[in-house]
């Protein structure tokens, strides 16, 4: 067949450029190498560093492999002894009393910091860089302030109470398990409360003014207009910000490291630490990997729920 | 004629993207399933590269011979508590390169970012070319070491006899796969003015007199505090001081785990007691908060290392005047039983400098370098060889001498059964520490408490 320098346009699959057409033709007329050439990119950086680190958890989680010894398959034994083991079980709750309190709290916060945004206020530009700090902010120099903030001796917190005659010795805020808790639960509420507010901004100021002018013709109240009329019309975005909000929180790891290292006696340990306990510090690499493996069912659970729900518009 | 997708998942026509369109799956969903299916297909061949080490626990054996051409090392080492450990290990360290001319890079790392760096670069085969980390990390792995037995005895003859704890520490069926530095010796750091009004005109050498003085000293306001929080050093030193003080152990000479035996349970029954007299908040204690503490005034005593005392000299002074120093007392079972951070060089089998690297060792445990670094120091690293706990040095000041035989007095975490990944993996995992702490809080009876560490003890220890 003789080369042929027509190009073929662009849409038209009627099979590749012929032989003997320079590969610059066939590339710019091949629709189907662009693409590929063109997600080559995103995949291999989707295989590098989500795939392949994946199914290497998995492999691990259904092994023995420490840090010294090559792994055997062991099937579901690490899984088996995890579910009985009450130090597992114990980052299981905190990890979902992290997740469900966190989220409620940075919701009801968020959308009250979006409600005072969204007015007619003076710095309007000012307050919302301001409130954005503490989620621009890295979360281990955050961590560490607070980690000073909450010490047992030398609280700020503490001194200002003492001071005022409110309490009248310093507050175990690490040490004692719940108090712990309710610490870092605090300090995930003040660092993920932006992230909420400045989504929920963003989804006020798309709610059409005619639908509130018309709900107040009909002599709805200002909670009423609230319920009936931001609230659907924030659904969607609500779902989104909700979901990545339990993704980043449900596999938290740098502020409960940073602040608790998972103490005291394992009172604030979530998934994602003790996981790197087992794993890193103790050598147990198959033991921290099927601690992760948790993890993961229960995030893909929360991203198909919400895709579904958005994409069908059930919310 | 071959299609160029038949290097990757097959390509679709654009008719059939159109169709699975028409289905619901989008483009971004195929690009998912794309990369999935890579992903699976690459997965085979990097499963079977990411088998971990080899079977068996013998070191590397490098013979010795001349520094290699062109070397350079890069030493991961655990960050200064004493500003002078600091300065003195960089001089020293420019010094050997100066006559070797081997460049030494070194990473001053946190204490508990060390032993994952170090056990990481062990497992992947790359990074430092040795490292210093703690305990019984080269326990973990030392089929990805060198053997060190020659250094070992270069090292022996110009520094005296190895001491038995330091050189168990040190060696794996018989070999030396790692090179002691020495304890960071922890004892106890007091106030002597407050004892005294306390009653105590020294420190206790017994737990039962350790018990009365606490009440004491809480009594009057000035009470102790000992850290029990996840943190590499304070924490483990007292908790297993305290249960072996008892009789207790994790476990025996032969691997029985033997947490939840009476021993044990005694030792937990006076950590309740003991703890009911420590200052609030020690749950949450790291290795910086007795310090902290300490200096400002809040502790009538504490165990540490050295560095309070140094740090006092000059940030303190007045509470470095009234700081006397004592060693852990002794328990019913009638001898030392103190647990230091043992700290030791190792070198990865993987450096292409093993020659260097061992030069780099013996210069610095050489008496020219480690004399005047551990007396720099002032003491912060208790020697692990005979002849450095003889320096005038250690008895120059009383506040020094409690730490001088640290490393000679020292048991070894697992006591009494065997070191290894187990006994490691225990003490990351900070049974010992959250089983005391569990009973000093109140948060769990000491029975309980020894039955819970038995648990994660018998999960360890693989029986």
């Amino acid at each position: 067949m003789a080369a042929t320098t027509e190009e073929v346009p662009i849409g038209r699959t009627g099979g590749s450029p012929g032989p003997g057409v320079p590969w610059r033709v066939k590339l710019r007329n091949d629709s189907r190498l662009a693409a590929i050439l063109f997600l080559l990119p995103a995949v291999l950086i989707l295989v590098g560093l989500l795939g392949y680190p994946l199914v290497l958890g998995v492999w691990l989680s259904l092994t023995n492999e420490t840090l010294a010894e090559s792994g055997q398959f062991v099937g579901l034994s690490n899984f088996t002894y995890l579910v009985q083991d009450p130090v597992f079980r114990t980052a299981v709750f905190n990890t979902v009393l992290y997740t469900v309190v966190s989220i409620f709290f940075k919701y009801i916060l968020g959308m009250a910091l979006a409600l005072l945004l969204n007015r007619k206020l003076r710095f309007k530009g000012l307050l919302r860089a301001v409130f954005l700090l503490p989620w621009v902010v890295p979360t281990v120099l955050s961590a560490i302030a607070w980690w000073w903030i909450f010490d047992s001796q030398f609280s700020i917190l503490s001194w200002i109470g003492i001071h005022m005659g409110l309490i009248h010795h310093n507050i175990n805020f690490l040490g004692s398990p719940w108090n712990a808790r309710w610490s870092v639960i605090a300090v995930d509420i003040w660092r993920g409360t932006p992230f909420f507010a400045i989504s929920l901004l963003a989804g006020l100021q798309t709610v059409p003014k005619s639908l509130h002018e018309a709900a107040d013709m009909d002599g709805a109240t200002s909670w009423q207009r609230f319920r009936h009329v931001t609230l659907p019309m924030l659904s969607g975005i609500t779902a989104i910000v909700v979901t990545f909000s339990a993704i980043f929180t449900f596999s938290d790891f740098s502020l409960v490291y940073s602040i608790t290292r998972g103490g005291p006696n394992n009172a604030t340990h979530l998934l994602a630490t003790l996981a790197y306990q087992e794993a890193i510090q103790g050598g147990n690499l198959s033991e921290g990997a099927a601690i992760a493996m948790f993890i993961v069912p229960v995030l893909f659970a929360v991203t198909l729920l919400t895709y579904f729900k958005v994409s069908r518009r059930k919310w | 004629m071959s299609r160029d997708g038949d290097k990757f998942p097959p390509a679709l026509h654009t008719s059939e993207l159109a169709r699975m369109a028409a289905s619901g799956v989008s483009r971004r969903s195929l690009l998912r399933s794309m990369g999935l299916g890579v992903g699976a297909l690459a997965a085979g061949s990097l499963l079977s590269a990411c088998g971990g080490s080899s079977a068996g626990g013998a070191p590397k054996v490098v013979k010795s011979g001349p520094i290699e051409k062109g070397a350079k090392l890069k030493l991961l080492r655990w960050s200064a508590f004493v500003d002078a450990d600091q300065t003195y290990w960089d001089k020293h360290t420019k010094a050997f390169t100066q006559k070797t001319g081997v460049p030494v890079s070194i990473d001053w790392e946190t204490w508990t970012d060390v032993q994952p760096k170090a056990a990481t670069a062990a497992h992947v085969g790359s990074g430092p070319d040795l490292a210093i980390a703690f305990y019984d990390t080269p326990q973990q792995f030392p089929d990805k070491l060198i053997d060190l037995s020659d250094v070992a005895d270069d090292i022996s003859k110009e520094a005296g006899a190895w001491f038995p704890t330091p050189q168990k520490y040190g060696q794996s069926n018989g070999k030396w796969i790692a090179i002691p530095l020495g304890a960071n010796g922890a004892e106890w750091n007091y106030r002597v003015s407050w004892a005294q009004k306390a009653g105590f005109s020294e420190f206790p050498k017994d737990t039962d007199g350790l018990l009365e003085f606490a009440k004491a000293m809480k009594t009057d306001g000035h009470p102790i505090g000992l850290a029990l929080g996840h943190a590499v050093g304070d924490a483990n030193t007292w908790t297993h001081w305290l249960v072996w003080a008892f009789g207790g152990m994790t476990v025996d000479s032969n691997g029985n785990i033997a947490v939840n035996k009476d021993g044990t349970v005694k030792a937990l029954e006076y950590a309740k007691q003991f703890g009911d007299q420590m200052i609030s908040g020690v749950a949450s204690w790291d290795d910086s908060n007795n310090n902290k503490a300490y200096l400002a005034g809040q502790l009538g005593a504490t165990s540490n290392g050295i560095s309070i005392y140094y740090s006092a000299q000059s940030d303190a002074p007045d509470v470095a005047a009234d700081t006397m120093t004592a060693e852990f007392p002794i328990g019913p079972v009638g001898k030392p039983t103190q647990f230091h951070q043992i700290s030791q060089f190792m070198v990865y089998a993987y450096t292409p400098y093993p020659n260097a690297a061992k030069e780099y060792i013996k210069f610095m445990m050489a008496p020219e370098q480690y004399q005047p670094w551990m007396v720099a120091s002032e003491g912060y690293v208790s020697p692990p060889l005979e002849n450095y706990t003889q320096d005038p040095f250690w008895t120059s000041k009383p506040q020094y001498t409690p730490y001088r035989d640290a490393a000679k007095n020292m048991l070894w975490d697992g006591y009494s059964g065997p070191m290894g990944i187990q006994s490691s993996q225990a003490l990351a995992d900070y049974v010992v520490v959250d089983m005391v702490a569990r009973a000093a809080t109140g948060q769990q009876s000491p029975k309980d408490s020894a039955n819970q560490a038995a648990a994660q003890l018998k999960r360890i220890y693989g029986v």
